[in-house]
């Protein structure tokens, strides 16, 4: 028998070997995991995203089946999965919240937002930020690198040809990367059914947004007085709405001077809440 | 006497982290708590008692007689993997805590340095099997060793003003160079 032989006997013996003993400790070893966690794991997506708090999908099925999480605490999966966890730990459904999609709160696109000098750094907004504040003269706006659209991990956002992010809010499952990578806190994740959004986020004054953006909010106070349910309410020059309030009539946004209030189609007016 | 001055010479004069230097990445990874860094040790002092044993039969039985040497690293890796699995599964089962305190680190040991290294020194120097046994040990008690000094001086930084860049790993390594220095001193002793 040659050597080269007897070496391929060897190692496969050896392994072989090794592979039984421990084929056999892993019986004897063999941990009972509670069936209901295998069983919530499957349901949850599996991405180990952490949108829901904890390390990853196994974690929160743990903390599930203990009771100490929710059976909707994961925000990706939504209500299809809540209903399927909810099935598995036999409660009745609870009234899940609302999916929250994001919303780039900025209109300022290459076209209305005015440029001060050309960036020729690094793409990432992050990095314009800390360097003289990018490109643009609202230190407020969006800087246009798409760091956003980097960090969705489920391609639901997109570079739209004026240098602002658009979301596909089908496509959207609030976990709130982008939230969490924009330097310029611009994306808010708001509930899917406001269909009304204040897109910008300059707290200068009037006459100096005017300089800088088209499209800013100059806090001319014209939706604050409109709107029916003192949803809107002017601070420190910028309009901000109350989305607990807002009832998505619309009547903002008409009135707008300058168009930064955006209605958004196919969203249709709630009834009013019985809270004031 | 022999082997006395074996074990002493393999956990202090000669330690593996300290002055041999083999397996930094656990001694640095795994050195955060002394309760962990005590499992760990534990654990690796297990893998490399028995791979001692193991490796020492594997050599003097079948690798020798057969003219199979040059197979020596292969089958005594295969033979530390199937160890670490073991002792992973052993963990997982009885302490689920340190099992998740280790992390990473604990499969890790299959390729920390220290335990082949242990195989092949023992080789080379040809012990013998109880000298090899005695050598297993000390390697693994001075790893422990090792570990614990750094974990109970780590322990106690975190609660030390250090300088924002030294703060974390940082500090960790100049400490472990300090621990080392002080070892060094121990040369020729034995």
């Amino acid at each position: 028998m040659n050597n080269a032989l007897i070496g391929v006997l060897f190692m496969g013996g050896l392994g072989a070997l090794l592979a039984v003993g421990l084929v056999f400790a892993s019986k004897k070893f063999a941990i009972k995991v509670e069936p209901m966690i295998e069983e919530i794991e499957t349901a949850l997506p599996g991405i180990n995203c952490g949108a829901c708090g904890f390390a990853g999908c196994r974690s929160l099925a743990e903390a599930i089946a203990e009771g100490k999480a929710p059976s909707n605490a994961c925000p990706v999966g939504g209500n299809a999965v809540a209903e399927k966890i909810a099935e598995i730990l036999g409660e009745d459904q609870a009234s899940a919240p609302s999916r929250k999609v994001a919303q780039v709160l900025c209109k300022g696109g290459n076209v209305e937002a005015a440029a001060r000098a050309d960036y020729d750094g690094p793409g990432d907004c992050r990095i314009a930020n800390i360097t003289q504040g990018g490109d643009k003269d609202c230190i407020y706006g969006c800087l246009g690198l798409a760091t956003c659209v980097e960090a969705c991990p489920f391609d639901a956002m997109a570079m739209n040809e004026n240098g602002l992010p658009i979301v596909f809010e089908d496509k959207c499952t609030g976990c709130g990367k982008c939230v969490e990578a924009c330097p310029r806190d611009i994306i808010v994740l708001v509930g899917e059914e406001y269909g009304v959004h204040i897109r910008c986020r300059s707290l200068s004054l009037g006459k100096d947004v005017r300089k800088v953006c088209n499209v800013g909010c100059i806090a001319c106070r014209r939706c604050e007085k409109e709107c029916p349910v003192g949803a809107i309410s002017i601070i420190d020059n910028l309009a901000r709405i109350d989305y607990d309030k807002c009832i998505v009539c619309g009547k903002c946004a008409a009135v707008c001077p300058v168009k930064t209030i955006e209605i958004q189609e196919g969203k249709s007016v709630i009834k009013p809440k019985k809270v004031g | 006497m022999k082997y006395l001055l074996l074990f002493i010479g393999t956990v202090i004069t000669n330690n593996f982290v300290l002055v041999q230097f083999l397996g930094i990445c656990p001694f640095i990874g795994v050195s955060k708590q002394v309760t962990t860094s005590l499992g760990m040790g534990a654990a690796t002092t297990f893998v490399m008692v028995v791979s001692a044993l193991v490796s020492w039969l594997i050599q003097h039985f079948i690798l020798v007689p057969l003219n199979l040497e040059y197979l020596q690293i292969v089958s005594f890796i295969l033979v530390i993997a199937s160890l670490v699995q073991l002792v992973e599964m052993f963990l997982h089962k009885s302490s689920p805590g340190l099992y998740r305190a280790m992390g990473i680190f604990l499969p890790l040991i299959t390729t920390n340095c220290a335990v082949l290294g242990l195989a092949l020194n023992a080789v080379e120097r040809s012990y013998n099997l109880g000298e090899s046994l005695i050598y297993g040990l000390g390697a693994g008690v001075g790893f422990t060793v090792a570990l614990l000094l750094l974990a109970g001086i780590r322990e106690e930084l975190e609660f030390a003003d250090i300088p924002k860049p030294f703060k974390g790993a940082g500090i960790a390594l100049i400490i472990a160079g300090l621990l080392s220095l002080a070892f060094s001193g121990f040369a020729g002793m034995i």
